[in-house]
């Protein structure tokens, strides 16, 4: 089974500083593919490349087969990737279900299906009786499921989450890593996510791959990831004696 | 036409050229620094243009003269306005600021129109009329004289922000504003500072005008845009762009005015900013926005 | 008819609604009960409400100021204008040939500044270029006689004369009260429509808008080239109720920024905005000038002077503009705007 998301030899950088060196890998559809590392190892550039953000200066980035190396960004989102930010960006001038309804006119022609279709997703989010609110009023943990839903909404096949746990509460995290299973399970969405709260990449990732100064230095099960002791050096730490 | 009518109207061009820079520098510095979009710059240079006017007037004083004290009447203006208009409003989106000053520019400019009417002053010094010849170029002396002034005046504020301490602070302001902070300089008094100095700029440059140009209140919002063209095209932060950029407009400007009608000349600026928007939006000399 | 109303007067808006129908029906009653000058001013204050309305739709939808609109009033008049003292084509096919000409000069401007990438005030910027570049450029254009004007022919009629708009203020006065609730009624199917939701979007947070799909280029062209289209109108309609054309007047840049001044006023990114704004402003300058006359005063300038203060004021003390204060004070939402 050829794969959903594949990078070859991507490579940016900026200036002088080489931000992501050649890296390769392949993320199966129907993944909870999980990327991590330490800070400014590449991961957000990583995700700027694949979501069309910036393009990459060498390397191909190919997604269901066809390349999109290049494309701006809601070029790639018509394609089928959908992202959120690492500082959450929500339209905050708009309700919450105006946020949603702008994700899902990407693929209906109609205002009324579009809301439709933003209701069903807020309800799975959790979202629903605050929709009517203004973006701009929600607590952090709820503007972060705000920017998923709206994510969703554009029907993606690859969803790009940046840190989506930075910030929440263990519950909130728990209650986040919950609806995010769900709803790989339910919908078969491929979920590629940068993450520092290893509490949420055990819960949820059938695959890491660990980044760091911008190369691959390990990916696998999340189990075998964890105790390679390239990674423990660079990133995770030794437990103290 | 004969090859010494073009060369005596580039140079004619060029000399207003360099006054015009001495404007955008003042705007150059503001942007620069307070990163401010300055839109009444043109509309302060006809108050000091107005103050030229009338100090020659009353008390027939020489403009070129007169160029300091009126300078330091902007001077206090601009950190004034800085620091009692702009300042409180440092957070809010930039074109709240622009509209800011758009509606400051207006008021100027009607102000102006009511106090002395729509019709032109002019200041005629002794040597209005004379002229410098070398070989085929005849030059005005009045142009001379305010080139020179204007290219003493840069020179001083180049050397201002060069060597001085409270220039080098303003400088690192513009560099690294929370750097700035951090290492207690009072930025908010450093960029009334600024304002204070761009403006102080654009009052010289406008004492300088009044021996070229004839003043009326629409001048204001012509100078404005022009100050954003030449500024635009020699580079938005670089006060040699800003130079410049004044040199190649004012050489521009004469020259249209000369080939096709002089009422045209503006055009030719107007298509040059169109241009440099599109394909060079850091100027001449800017740098690129990171 | 029915499925348009529902559709206007949706989610818990019906109050204004019927706040707007009132405001309607006075204003077709008013000639009748208002002097001829009072009807002048009325004209002023919707032909500032229909332009205030057909900016609003770049900038306080799709977040793109404009200080150059002025060219396309300007692009309008003198079409039309040119229409009909050349070829007696009366000024509603002005307008139909007008409207494209607006609106391919908006998506020149447009594309230009959104595939280069020119933003914010530089956006502003090149709009004022465009437009001086337009007043100098008419200026100079002898086929509309230039710098010297253009004007049309005046006769006495004994009746009006809607097909040519040749006639007395007050029918002048129904056709910009028309065409002012048509552009409403426009808006607000827009804002509420796909693209209007996209066009929200794109003023929030454009980035973000690209990340959800939404075509951010192509949105802010469409957003430009019918705002062009719609002003236009107003051209035509200047054109033939004073006359006279001066390209130093209608492509001047007070005239870009008079059009502002409502929706700043009123409330940018409103619908009620620029209405409420063009009569506030309107009505303070006429009490302004009323005031200066019984002083015997004659300032020129004291009118100007007077909308630079006032957009002084709402820039600083009320950014958003008088509507939103008032509407919560009435309690009055205005969704998604």
């Amino acid at each position: 089974m050829s794969a959903l998301l594949s990078l070859t030899t991507v490579s940016k950088r900026f200036r002088g500083l080489v931000a992501v060196d050649a890296v390769s890998f392949d993320v199966p559809e129907g993944a909870l593919f999980a990327v991590i590392g330490p800070n400014g190892a590449g991961k957000t550039t990583l995700f700027n490349m694949i979501a069309g953000a910036t393009a990459p200066d060498a390397g191909t980035i190919a997604f269901a087969g066809a390349p999109i190396g290049g494309l701006t960004a809601d070029a790639v989102c018509r394609r089928g990737i959908a992202r959120t930010f690492q500082l959450v960006r929500p339209f905050p001038a708009l309700s919450v279900e105006d946020n949603v309804i702008v994700g899902a006119l990407l693929h209906r022609r109609g205002v009324g299906a579009a809301r439709d279709h933003a209701q069903a997703l807020l309800r799975r989010l959790d979202l629903f009786a605050k929709r009517r609110q203004l973006a701009a009023t929600l607590t952090l943990p709820d503007r972060k499921r705000l920017e998923v839903a709206r994510a969703l909404a554009t029907g993606p096949r690859l969803l790009l989450l940046d840190e989506v746990m930075a910030g929440l509460r263990p519950t909130e995290t728990d209650r986040m890593v919950a609806s995010l299973r769900d709803l790989n399970r339910d919908t078969g969405v491929t979920i590629l996510l940068i993450e520092h709260v290893m509490r949420a990449v055990m819960a949820l990732a059938s695959r890491v791959l660990v980044l760091d100064h911008g190369t691959v230095i390990a990916q696998g099960a999340p189990e075998a990831v964890v105790r390679d002791p390239a990674v423990v050096q660079s990133y995770l730490g030794a437990e103290t004696e | 036409m004969p090859f010494d009518v073009y060369l005596n109207v580039a140079v004619g061009g060029v000399l207003t050229g360099l006054v015009y820079g001495l404007m955008a520098l003042g705007l150059s510095v503001i942007f620069g620094v307070v990163r401010v979009v300055n839109f009444a710059h043109g509309e302060m240079m006809s108050i000091a243009m107005y103050l030229a006017v009338v100090l020659f007037a009353a008390f027939h004083l020489d403009p070129l003269i007169m160029m300091v004290p009126i300078a330091a009447v902007l001077f206090v203006f601009g950190y004034a306005l800085q620091s009692g208009l702009i300042n409180p409003f440092i957070t809010r989106p930039e074109h709240s600021q622009f509209l800011l000053l758009v509606a400051l520019a207006i008021v100027i400019v009607n102000v102006l129109l009511i106090i002395f009417g729509p019709d032109a002053r002019t200041v005629q010094t002794a040597y209005a009329y004379d002229s410098y010849q070398l070989g085929p170029l005849i030059v005005d002396a009045a142009k001379v004289y305010a080139a020179t002034a204007a290219l003493l005046f840069a020179a001083l504020l180049f050397a201002f922000f060069r060597f001085t301490l409270v220039g080098k602070a303003i400088r690192a302001c513009a560099d690294n504003y929370t750097g700035a902070l951090v290492v207690g300089l009072n930025v908010n008094r450093l960029y009334a500072l600024t304002f204070g100095i761009g403006a102080a700029c654009v009052g010289a440059a406008g004492a300088m005008m009044t021996l070229i140009v004839d003043v009326t209140p629409m001048l204001g919002p012509s100078y404005t845009l022009l100050a954003f063209v030449i500024v635009i095209t020699g580079g938005l932060g670089s006060m040699p762009g800003a130079l410049l950029g004044g040199l190649l407009i004012g050489l521009t400007e004469a020259l249209a005015g000369l080939i096709f009608t002089p009422s045209a000349k503006s055009m030719f600026a107007f298509a040059i900013l169109v241009l440099v928007l599109l394909f060079r939006p850091q100027g001449l000399l800017g740098r690129k926005a990171a | 008819m029915a499925a348009l109303i529902e559709r206007l007067t949706d989610d818990g808006s019906r109050r204004t609604m019927i706040w707007a129908a009132v405001l309607v029906a006075a204003l077709v009653i008013a000639p009748w009960v208002v002097n001829d000058y009072l009807v002048t001013v009325l004209i002023v204050i919707l032909y500032l409400a229909y332009t205030g309305q057909a900016w609003n739709i770049m900038m306080g939808f799709a977040g793109q100021l404009s200080l150059g609109h002025a060219i396309y009033v300007g692009l309008g008049a003198y079409i039309a204008a040119f229409l009909f003292t050349r070829f007696g084509v009366g000024p509603w096919v002005g307008f139909l040939a007008a409207m494209p000409v607006a609106a391919a000069c908006g998506a020149i401007i447009g594309f230009l500044a959104f595939r280069f990438g020119v933003t914010g005030v530089y956006f502003a910027i090149l709009t004022i270029a465009f437009a001086e570049f337009a007043r100098i450029g008419f200026d100079h254009l002898d086929i509309v006689n230039a710098a010297a004007g253009l004007f049309l022919p005046v006769a006495q009629y004994s009746h009006n004369d809607l097909w040519r708009l040749r006639g007395d203020p007050t029918m002048f006065y129904y056709v910009i009260l028309a065409a002012t609730v048509v552009v409403f009624i426009l808006c607000r199917v827009l804002i509420r429509s796909r693209i209007g939701y996209f066009w929200l979007a794109i003023r929030e947070d454009e980035e973000a808008a690209r990340a959800a799909g939404v075509d951010t280029f192509r949105c802010k062209l469409y957003a430009v080239m019918i705002s062009a289209a719609i002003t236009s109108f107003a051209g035509v309609f200047y054109a033939f109720f004073y006359n006279n054309l001066f390209p130093e007047q209608v492509f001047n840049i007070s005239q870009s920024i008079q059009i502002i001044l409502g929706p700043i006023i009123g409330g940018v990114g409103t619908l009620f905005g620029p209405i409420l704004g063009a009569f506030v402003l309107t009505g303070l300058a006429e009490s302004l000038n009323s005031a200066l006359t019984a002083l015997g005063l004659d300032l020129p300038g004291a009118e100007q002077v007077f909308y630079g203060v006032c957009l002084l004021f709402v820039v600083a003390a009320l950014p958003e503009g008088i509507w939103p204060w008032l509407a919560r004070r009435l309690g009055i939402a205005e969704r998604a705007g």
